[in-house]
């Protein structure tokens, strides 16, 4: 059983190498929508220090949301996504190494870039730390919520705006606990009860998402 | 009673506008719900007589405008379907 | 409700030829129970109950507003039911019903902002403010138009149902963590506290009027589900020998009355 894990997780990660342009597309959506900010609201350092926060959180969430239609689109197309249906192995399995391998090239990059915004932003020092947990924490919740987004959108026409109404409303209270947590720590009463939440969050995410979204691959698929 | 006169109803204490403007729009929503319910309701009916009736002279095929696509119990059923059809007239 | 008559159990109305001619008897009359009760409903708001202390006449908006809000929350909760009927049992008129029910709870959500915002225009200041419950409402509009434009646009009903109902069921799971994070953040960001629960000062009236007009709501979405479903059956069924029976005599009255 773990064989099939690893060997899904291996393959998609390759794919995802070779196709590395896909992946720095992403970082570099999330750059600029972060560059944006100050031309849209003014280069004043206090008020960049203050939204520092939201504007990193807002802008990871698009960076995830734009790429996720890329989950299953591949496989689909190539039909490897039935092979694997067909296959006896639970799709659950599968499912969370497609996933996992999926956070690992798009979500974790965006994790690892993100302190680096912060800089633009001014964010002040001791948020840094708060920040990449909260992003290594959330961003994984965002992608297995995703994930059954474009499960169930798969193949259909216009699914592109369809799946960001169908999970943004989903990825709100990720997004209320992430930036919260950054928040919580600059205003001095700590992120633990953010972060604990944002725990608790992929914790269940991991629990529901991948059976729901095996069985969106299958509504969808048959 | 609350109100003094009719005026002082439609008023409301100098609310007028927030309290009937939610009322109005509600009202007008509702309306235009049922309206668009008994209008579908219509347009499906003249749509599958009118399918059923182009069913009938092809000899079966084709479907209506949308969700046209067959579903498993389809052949069972054609035979009744044209039975059904040579009764209309 | 039961009928001795007419067939062992209930279950027989999950068959859609049953259904049918069930559901144009019912329709009527909930939607005529729907009228008399919004009367009575908007009598006892509008002539019964006593002018608000602190609010005056602006708080006559609650007798719209809050029965919109509720029965907006109660219909995704019966179409998320629905739809773990149909993926369960595999019924496919479960999902019919709840796709039945949708636009009708996402017309509430819309009911609900809209009074919402009327009504906090002269008692906050604003039309809109950054509420919990206000900001909860919006994202249940969102939920509600995903699942229907989910449902409308996939093409094969089959996947459609499926789908529309995975989507309902993962947006219910997630109903309470949504309302749990915003009131979270609402506290932390302590906006307009204002609260729209006055309790204490609640006359026993305005809150009888506030019961009519939801029940009011309820049999009104009862009767509009009901109606919205009849086409929607029709067309599901189309093949069938039940619906030609149906559409001739749906013909035959359409040409008397022109």
């Amino acid at each position: 059983m773990l064989n099939t894990f690893v060997a899904v997780l291996r393959r998609d990660l390759l794919l995802a190498w070779r196709g590395r342009a896909d992946v720095l597309v992403t970082l570099a959506f999330f750059v600029i929508v972060v560059c944006l900010f100050p031309f849209g609201v003014g280069a004043e350092p206090n008020l960049l220090r203050a939204i520092a926060p939201g504007v990193l959180w807002v802008a990871a969430l698009l960076a995830c949301l734009l790429s996720l239609h890329r989950l299953f689109a591949q496989d689909h197309v190539d039909g490897t996504l039935e092979q694997l249906l067909l296959s006896s192995e639970p799709a659950v399995l599968w499912v969370m190494a497609k996933v996992l391998a999926f956070w690992l090239s798009t979500g974790l990059p965006v994790v690892a870039v993100a302190p680096v915004l912060g800089l633009l932003l001014d964010l002040e020092q001791g948020a840094y730390p708060v920040l990449v947990i909260s992003l290594a924490l959330g961003t994984p919740i965002l992608a297995l919520l995703g994930a059954v987004g474009a499960a169930l959108t798969l193949g259909l026409r216009g699914g592109g705006m369809l799946l960001a109404l169908l999970v943004l409303p989903l990825f709100v209270p990720v997004l209320i606990f992430g930036a919260g947590a950054v928040e919580a720590e600059l205003s001095g009463t700590g992120a633990t009860a953010h972060l604990l939440l944002l725990g608790g969050g992929l914790a269940g995410a991991l629990a529901l998402a991948p059976w729901a979204c095996a069985a969106a691959l299958r509504v969808s698929t048959e | 009673m609350q109100w003094e006169s009719w005026s002082a109803f439609w008023n409301m204490g100098g609310a007028a506008f927030f309290v009937w403007g939610s009322y109005g729009l509600t009202f007008v929503l509702v309306a235009l719900e049922l309206a668009l319910v008994f209008q579908r309701r219509k347009d499906t009916v003249s749509r599958l007589l009118r399918w059923r009736k182009a069913v009938g002279r092809n000899g079966g095929g084709g479907g209506p405008g949308n969700g046209s696509r067959n579903e498993s119990r389809n052949g069972p059923a054609r035979a009744g379907v044209e039975s059904q059809e040579n009764e209309t007239p | 409700m039961s009928r001795p008559d007419r067939g062992p159990s209930i279950l027989r109305f999950a068959a859609p030829q049953n259904f049918y001619p069930l559901a144009g008897r019912l329709a009527p009359w909930f939607a005529g129970i729907a009228a008399v009760l919004t009367v009575v409903g908007l009598w006892l708001g509008f002539f019964v109950a006593p002018t608000d202390a602190t609010q005056g006449e602006v708080y006559r908006v609650i007798f719209i507003h809050v029965p919109a809000a509720w029965m907006s929350m109660f219909v995704y909760l019966v179409m998320a039911f629905w739809s773990a009927v149909g993926l369960v049992m595999n019924t496919r008129l479960s999902f019919l019903m709840s796709q039945a029910l949708a636009p009708t709870g996402a017309m509430f959500c819309v009911v609900a902002l809209w009074t919402g915002a009327l009504w906090g225009r002269p008692t906050w200041g604003a039309y809109w403010v950054w509420d919990a419950r206000l900001t909860s409402q919006a994202l249940l509009l969102f939920l509600y138009l995903g699942f229907i434009a989910l449902t409308r646009t996939i093409e094969d009903p089959r996947r459609a149902d499926r789908a529309g109902a995975l989507i309902a069921l993962v947006g219910a799971v997630n109903v309470p963590v949504i309302y749990f994070s915003v009131q979270w953040w609402n506290t932390l960001h302590q906006g307009a506290s204002v609260s729209l629960t006055r309790a204490p000062s609640m006359a026993a009236t305005m809150l009888a009027g506030m019961l009519v007009m939801a029940f009011a709501a309820w049999a009104y979405t009862l009767a509009v589900a009901l109606w919205r479903v009849r086409p929607m059956i029709l067309e599901r069924e189309r093949h069938a020998e039940w619906v030609g029976a149906v559409l001739t005599r749906e013909a035959q009255r359409q040409g008397g009355r022109t």
